[in-house]
Parts: C-alpha cells; structure tokens; sequence
C-alpha cells in the first residue's frame, strides 16, 4: 500500500470505473500512524538524532545492499520518524543490514542508523512479525539459543538447525563447502563451551531482570 | 608488553588458521599472551537483533573477566585484551563505550554482572592485533623479524567493516593503512584498493546467498583486477566468506581464478620464516604457494 503511495503510476486515469470495494483513499491519515513509534525506536537506538535527519541519503548512497532493499535507509529513517510502524517492521530493509556501519560514519547528523536497524530487528523479533522460515531472524533466534546453552557459539549445530528450520535443502547445496571444513579441521564436532555455563545464564536472567524493573 | 587474549568462537572453530598464525607470531615477537580463561562468546551481531540488554551483558562479562584476571595477576601487567576477530572487537568497545555513555545500560549491565559476583569498572583496553603490531611494537621491530622478504609479492589489504568502523580507534575509517604499511615492511606490495573497506556480506552469504555471495565477488573480481596475488585479511568471516565459498561464487558469476586469502598474520609467519605447519596453511582452501613461488629467491632482510 505504502508502494503504491510513494511509487504510484500518476501517467493516466484509470481506464475503468472502479466498483464500490475497490475504492480505497490513497494515502495514510495520522490515525493510522503510531504517533509514538519513532520515539520509542530512537530512544531504544540511542539516537535522540534521528528526528534531526535532514534526508540527505548519504545513509542510502553509502549502503552496499540499498539496491536489495524495498525501502532505503534513508526512507526508513524518514517513516520511522513519522510513525509508520506496520510498514517498517513488515519490509525486508532491516533484515538486509548486515551491520557494516558504513552508514553511521558517514551520515552528517551523527544518527547511529545501525543501532536504527538494531532496535527495529529486536522490535520486529518481538512481535514475531517477519516470515516463516525467513532465513535472518531464524539464524538470529538459533545463535541466540546456541549461546544461552553453551556460552559460546558452534557453527556445525547453529548451521545444521538454521538448515532445518529454514531450507533443508541448502544444507545439500553447502556439504561441499563443509566438507572441505572438514578435511582442513576448521570444523569440529567437539562443543565449544564456556565452564560456568550456569554463570552465563545467571547474568542473562539477571541483566533481563533489571531491564524489566526499569520499564516498570 | 603481554596481553589477554580473547579468542571469540570463531577462531577455535573455522578461524583456527588465524589463532595457529597469530600465536606463532606473538612466539616469534616474544610478546607472551594468555587466553582469558572462562570466556563466553562477545554476542556478535547477531544476538544484537535479538535482545539488547543481553548482548552488552555477555560482552561485558568477558570484560569483567579480563579485569579480575589482571587483577588477580599483577606482574602481567595492566588488563590489555586482545580481539583479533573483528565482530568480538567492535562488540567489545561499542560495550566499553556505550556502559560509559548511557546511565541506564549501564545499570542493566552492572545488575547483570553483580549477580554473577564480577564487576566490571571500565579500566580494561581493547586492542587490535593490526593496532598491537603498528603501535605497540611498531614497524622496526617487525621489520628486524623478517628473516625471508616477500620480494614485492602484491597484495589486497582487505580490512572489512567492523575493525575501523564505526569508532576508527586507531586508524582511518574511510582509508585506513596500517595493514599497507605492515606488509610493506615485509617486502609485501599493498596494491591501491579503494573497496578495502567495503563489506563482504557478512551473514548474508548463508542467509540471502544472492545478495550475500555476490557482496563477496565484487571484491574478489576486483582485487585480482588490480593485480592482487592474495587477498590479506583480519576477519575470520571475511576470510570465510571470500575464501570458502570462491568456487560457489565462481559458479553463480562465471568467475573464478582462485585467489588466495590469507590472515594477515599467517603472511608475517611466512615473512619470519615460520613453518607451513605452525601458521595453518594447510588448512586453506586455496592454496597460497603458487604466489609464494613467484616470489622465491628473496634475501633476507638484513644479510
């Protein structure tokens, strides 16, 4: 719908009548906005900067993925602000960055754009509002998971169960770069874990704890 | 001067090359470096999008434990913690910085560590190995371990996002050189590179291997452009990323002289004359001895 605002075919009037159903405004009043969203993520984000944004699109001509992207970095910046929520946290963007930074060095308003994208996943993780087997936040979740158990991550369990949860059939497509691993020993079955595992959980539930007390 | 040395998961499992190559290097520069022990992984990037306030709390627990083994062993001298891996190292001061900077996190993460009996009180330095052998012992000393020089060997200095970027400790965010400089001590060639900071893709290679892989060829396509015999690296997922999947990238762009990539330390090992077996070369994928051979017959450094 947000396509069809920004991006719309001005060319011509529609050829044919629409029936009743399918006439629909075309743009987004402020009642369907999230008045609050763009605080909530700059706050979350460190970045107080984001609504000092003057849209230059440095963030966007910097990024090496912008042209993957439904919205660039310098849209979501400008949606955020305004409170287009279901938007952001439904697009492909902010999986796609894959935190190189390139664009919170270079943007001239010094906004932490990464830390942006940060607080968005974390959001959009929360609610659950990405697509089944959606490979970025499956492998998120399985490394979170990985290391919650052992403290330290390990790639031959982290790879097999992102595989399976995501496309089995890429596992087949990888065997080869895996075996190669293998035969150089840069891929062990022996678990890597840190000796007070208890300890790591303890400062995880712990560290939870305090966040919970201080939104409350 | 001694270190803490802070491992990350990656290089005890597909970075082990890098950890075989940085040991030995340290050995040949009599720099003594103990693995901080008890270590948990530095929560990466990917544990970023997932929980924030457990993230910083995971990286600032090894924090903790560099500070409490320093600490406990004075005569090592003051706690300096070595991050050869560039995710560990940007995680570890983005956590240094932000506890300073921001009241909250940092109460969430000291409430954190308290239960667990650690304190973290920020005296700790996080140091690069590329910042370690540039600053700390500096360019005359690794120039006099040189026993075999690289005899104009032409190189890509490829240092990728999270080492420079975003805080630029101790070299340039958009043009840094001190990998340049250090090969050049080694009789190495740097070639001019302008993508030696751009990313590799990351995860993206395993997760969206269209956006991902091809991230990673635009690299390789143009390091060998320029004349590159190998590419050098500090990153055990750079290194990962255009080594491991090049014939996978070859495939998908029709492409594919295999270049090797090396850790910038198996390169030094090579220059002091350190054995194929001590730096891990083996265990490339792509062989670094044909370029090697190029270049055979060098005098050593000061005959």
């Amino acid at each position: 719908m947000w396509k069809r605002m920004i991006g719309g075919d001005f060319s011509r009037p529609v050829q044919r009548m629409p029936g009743p159903k399918e006439i629909r405004r075309q743009i987004a009043f402020e009642s369907d906005l999230d008045a609050t969203f763009g605080e909530r993520i700059a706050r979350k984000a460190y970045g107080e900067k984001l609504f000092s944004c003057i849209q230059c699109g440095t963030c966007s001509g910097t990024c090496p993925v912008s042209h993957y992207m439904d919205y660039t970095p310098r849209k979501i910046i400008a949606m955020v602000r305004e409170g287009f929520r279901e938007e952001v946290l439904h697009c492909v963007t902010i999986w796609l960055c894959a935190s190189c930074y390139a664009c919170t060095v270079d943007c001239p308003r010094e906004i932490k754009i990464t830390d942006v994208m940060y607080a968005l996943k974390q959001e959009a993780m929360a609610q659950g509002v990405y697509p089944r087997r959606f490979a970025i936040p499956v492998l998120a979740r399985e490394f979170f998971r990985g290391v919650e158990r052992n403290g330290r991550s390990n790639e031959l369990p982290l790879m097999l169960r992102f595989f399976l949860k995501t496309n089995p059939l890429q596992m087949l497509r990888n065997a080869p770069v895996a075996w190669r691993l293998w035969r150089t020993g840069r891929l062990s079955l022996r678990q890597e874990r840190t000796r007070h595992r208890s300890s790591v959980r303890a400062l995880l539930r712990a560290a939870k704890a305090a966040e919970e007390e201080g939104a409350s | 001067m001694s270190y803490w040395y802070y491992p990350g998961c990656s290089l005890k499992s597909n970075g082990k090359p890098y950890e075989e190559s940085l040991l030995a290097v340290f050995r040949e520069l009599d720099t003594p470096i103990w693995e901080l022990d008890d270590w948990n992984c530095c929560g990466a990037t990917s544990y970023m999008s997932v929980d924030e306030t457990q993230a910083f709390s995971l990286a600032a627990r090894n924090l903790a434990l560099a500070e409490r083994a320093a600490r406990q062993a004075p005569e090592k001298g003051p706690p300096r913690l070595l991050a050869p891996c560039s995710a560990c190292f940007l995680v570890l001061t983005k956590t240094q910085r932000y506890v300073a900077q921001h009241g909250d996190l940092a109460r969430r993460v000291h409430a954190g560590l308290q239960a667990i009996d650690l304190e973290y009180q920020g005296v700790v330095q996080v140091r690069h190995p590329l910042d370690v052998f540039v600053n700390d012992m500096g360019l005359r000393r690794i120039a006099k371990a040189v026993k075999r020089r690289l005899n104009g060997l032409k190189v890509a200095c490829y240092y990728g996002c999270q080492v420079v970027r975003p805080f630029a400790t101790f070299d340039s965010a958009h043009d840094p050189t001190t990998m340049d400089r250090l090969v050049e001590v080694l009789g190495a060639k740097p070639v001019r590179w302008p993508l030696k900071t751009r990313c590799c893709g990351g995860a993206l290679t395993g997760t969206i291997p269209d956006v991902g892989l091809r991230l990673s060829e635009i690299l390789l396509r143009d390091a060998a452009q320029r004349g590159a015999e190998m590419i050098i690296t500090v990153c055990p997922l750079c290194q990962f990323n255009l080594e491991c999947y090049q014939q996978k990238i070859g495939r998908a762009f029709r492409d594919s002289t295999p270049l090797p990539v090396l850790y910038l330390t198996q390169l030094m090992g090579k220059a002091f004359g350190i054995s194929d077996a001590d730096l891990g070369i083996r265990r490339l994928f792509v062989s670094p001895e044909p370029a090697f051979a190029r270049h055979e017959g060098g005098q050593p450094a000061h005959a």
